[in-house]
C-alpha cells in the first residue's frame, strides 16, 4: 500500500486522507497510519509546493554550481558535502559522476547575493578545488511539472 | 426540386448523446463540469507524438499501402501475440483503419447480406446499430442485466439466435457499463457460437483498460480465431483518439473483402498516425501502465462516491466508466441528467443513450483528474440528497 500512496501524493500531497483511501480502496485509518510510518522512517521527508516564482513580484535567482573537491580520507565526499548543504541558501547538493564532484543548487535574491556566497563561503572551503557557476534563465519544467503555460484542453464536453 | 436523400440514412435515429451534448453546449457555462467524455484526459505520451512529428519532418506525407504500413502491421501482430495470445499474419490478416469505428463499419459491410441478423448486446457504444442498418442487416438487441454485471450470458445469447443470425457483436470491456467478460464467460459464448455457426465481431478497443484481471480475447480460443473479427485501436489505451487509428484482424477471406471497401472509401489510414502508432506499440507499455494505474485510482474513488450517495453501482472492471443506477430515485435517466445539469452544473450521459435497457442508469466517465472527480461527485451527492428530500 505504501508505494501506491506515494505514487499519488508524489503528484498531489494536498489530497485528503479520505479521498486517498477511496482511490486506493483502503481504510482511512490504515492510510493515515502508513503515512505516519513513512514520515517517521523518513521515506516521506517533507511536503513542498511547486511555485513558479517568475509569476510573482518576488525576485529570485537560481544557480547551479559545479564544484570540484578533494575527498577526505575515511570520509569520502560526505564531510565536505555536509559543510556545503548546511548553508540555508543551498537548495540541493548531489554527488556526481563525471567531470566534477558536486552539484550545488542555490537560490538567492540577486545575482550579487549568489556571487558573494560562492566567493565568500563556497570557494574558500579548503577541500574545494574549483567552482563553475551557471545561472538559471528560465524554468520550463520543475519536479515533473511544466511551468510554462501549455495550451488549454480542447476535449469536447460530451462524446460517445 | 427534391433533395436526394437516402431513406435508409434519413431513418437512422440521431444519437441520444448528440441531443444531450447540444443541451450542454447551449448552456455555455464555464462552471459546468462534464463527466460525459468518452476519451482519455491524458495527452498522447510525448514520445509517441514526437515520432509523429519526426515522420512529418522526414517528409513521410504520402499514402501508405491500403492495409497500412507493413512495419505497423508487424507490430500489431507482435502486440496481439504478446497481449492477447493470438497470432495474426501481418500480410493478409490485419488491416489498419481510421479508428476502430471504421473497422466496425467496414467489417459489417463485408460480412452482412440483406436480412442477416446481427446480435448487439446493449447497453453499448452507439455506432453498432446504425452500422448494421447501413450494411442492410437487421439489428437484434440483447438487453444485458445489472444482476449479471452486464455480461452476456449463454442463455441470453441462445434466446436471441434465429436461423438468420449471422454475427454477434461482442463489445467488452464495455462502454458504457465498464463490464468485462472473463475466460469462463467467453467459454460459454464460444460454445454457443460454434453450435449455431455464428461469427463474432469482438470490439476490444478498451482491452488495455482492465482492472484486476488481464483482458481475454475470444479470438485466442481454439476454433474461434477463424470465426472472429477482432477490432482494436490506439484511441483509448494509448490516449490517441484524435489520431484516428484502429485495426481489424480476422480470417483472410473477410479481411480481403474489408480491404476492398477500405481501399475505395478511405485509401489508407493517416500516415503520420501510423508512424506514431509504431512507436506506441514498440515503447508504449510503460505509459499505458501509468495511465491504467491512474484510471484504477479514479475508478475506486468514483464507485465509492456513488455508493456513499446510496445509489446502486456495480463495480466495473474495465474501460473508464461507471454505470450507477438511479432507479431508486423514481426518475428517468433523461430527467436526472437534465436536472443535475440545471441544479449542480454537472453533465453525465443518460444511460438510455446506449440502448433502451440503459434506462434508469447514468454513464459517468472517470477520465478526469481526482480533483475534478471530487468536485463533481460532491455536487452529484448534494443533488441526490436534494432529490431524496423532494421525491418525485
Amino acid at each position: 500500500m505504501k508505494e501506491r500512496i506515494l505514487s499519488i501524493i508524489e503528484k498531489n500531497s494536498k489530497i485528503s486522507i479520505e479521498d486517498l483511501a477511496a482511490a486506493l480502496d483502503e481504510k482511512p485509518d490504515d492510510v493515515a497510519k502508513a503515512i505516519y510510518e513513512m514520515e517517521r522512517d523518513k521515506v516521506i521527508c517533507g511536503y513542498h509546493t511547486i511555485i513558479n516564482w517568475s509569476n510573482t513580484t518576488k525576485e529570485k535567482v537560481t544557480a547551479l554550481i559545479e564544484v570540484k573537491v578533494t575527498p577526505q580520507r575515511g570520509l569520502g565526499f560526505d564531510k565536505i558535502a555536509s559543510r556545503i548543504y548546511n548553508f540555508d541558501e543551498v537548495n540541493a547538493v548531489y554527488l556526481m559522476s563525471g567531470g566534477f564532484d558536486l552539484t550545488v543548487i542555490l537560490e538567492g535574491k540577486t545575482l550579487q547575493e549568489v556571487a558573494s556566497f560562492v566567493s565568500s563561503k563556497l570557494s574558500p572551503l579548503e577541500a574545494v578545488l574549483s567552482t563553475a557557476t551557471h545561472f538559471v534563465l528560465k524554468k520550463y519544467k520543475d519536479h515533473g511539472t511544466i511551468l510554462v503555460s501549455e495550451s488549454t484542453r480542447e476535449r469536447m464536453l460530451i462524446t460517445p | 426540386m427534391s433533395i436526394p436523400l437516402s431513406k435508409k440514412v434519413v431513418n437512422l435515429k440521431p444519437s441520444g448523446i448528440r441531443k444531450f451534448f447540444d443541451i450542454v453546449l447551449e448552456m455555455n457555462d464555464p462552471e459546468v463540469i462534464s463527466l460525459g467524455v468518452g476519451e482519455p484526459d491524458f495527452d498522447t505520451p510525448w514520445s509517441i507524438r514526437e515520432e509523429g512529428i519526426y515522420s512529418l519532418e522526414r517528409g513521410r506525407t504520402f499514402y501508405t499501402s491500403n492495409a497500412g504500413l507493413k512495419e505497423l502491421r508487424e507490430e500489431i501482430s507482435a502486440y496481439l501475440n504478446r497481449k492477447c495470445n493470438v497470432a495474426y499474419h501481418p500480410e493478409d490478416e490485419i488491416i489498419v483503419t481510421v479508428g476502430g469505428s471504421e473497422a466496425i463499419d467496414v467489417g459489417l459491410r463485408a460480412m452482412i447480406n440483406p436480412g442477416d441478423e446481427v446480435l448487439i448486446p446493449q447497453p453499448c457504444f452507439v455506432a453498432y446499430e446504425p452500422c448494421v442498418v447501413m450494411a442492410d442487416g437487421i439489428p437484434v438487441i440483447i438487453d444485458l442485466k445489472a444482476k449479471n454485471e452486464f455480461k452476456l450470458t449463454k442463455e441470453e445469447l441462445e434466446n436471441a439466435i434465429t436461423p438468420r443470425t449471422k454475427v454477434l457483436i461482442l463489445p467488452f470491456p464495455n462502454n458504457p457499463t465498464g463490464g468485462v467478460m472473463g475466460r469462463s464467460d467467453l467459454e460459454d459464448i464460444k460454445e454457443v457460437c460454434l453450435k449455431h455457426d455464428i461469427y463474432v465481431m469482438s470490439d476490444e478497443i478498451y482491452s488495455e483498460l482492465t482492472y484486476g484481471s488481464e483482458h481475454v480475447s475470444i479470438a485466442s480460443f481454439p476454433e474461434m480465431k477463424e470465426r472472429t473479427v477482432l477490432i482494436n485501436g490506439f484511441s483509448k489505451g494509448f490516449a490517441m483518439t484524435g489520431w484516428r487509428l484502429g485495426y481489424a484482424c480476422g480470417p483472410k477471406e473477410i479481411i480481403e473483402q474489408m480491404l476492398k471497401i477500405h481501399q475505395y472509401a478511405i485509401m489508407s489510414a493517416p500516415t503520420t498516425s501510423q508512424y506514431a502508432a509504431v512507436e506506441a506499440l514498440k515503447n508504449g507499455d510503460k505509459y499505458v501502465q501509468e495511465m491504467r494505474e491512474s484510471y484504477d485510482q479514479r475508478r475506486r474513488f468514483v464507485v465509492n462516491a456513488f455508493r456513499k450517495m446510496g445509489l446502486d453501482c456495480f463495480t466495473p472492471f474495465g474501460a473508464f466508466y461507471v454505470f450507477p443506477s438511479i432507479m431508486s430515485l423514481n426518475m428517468t435517466s433523461d430527467e436526472f441528467a437534465a436536472l443535475l445539469l440545471k441544479h449542480e452544473k454537472v453533465a453525465v450521459v443518460p444511460g438510455n443513450a446506449f440502448g433502451d435497457c440503459g434506462e434508469g442508469y447514468l454513464r459517468v466517465s472517470y477520465a478526469y483528474s481526482l480533483e475534478e472527480l471530487k468536485e463533481a461527485t460532491d455536487r452529484i451527492a448534494r443533488f441526490v440528497a436534494y432529490i431524496k428530500k423532494h421525491p418525485r
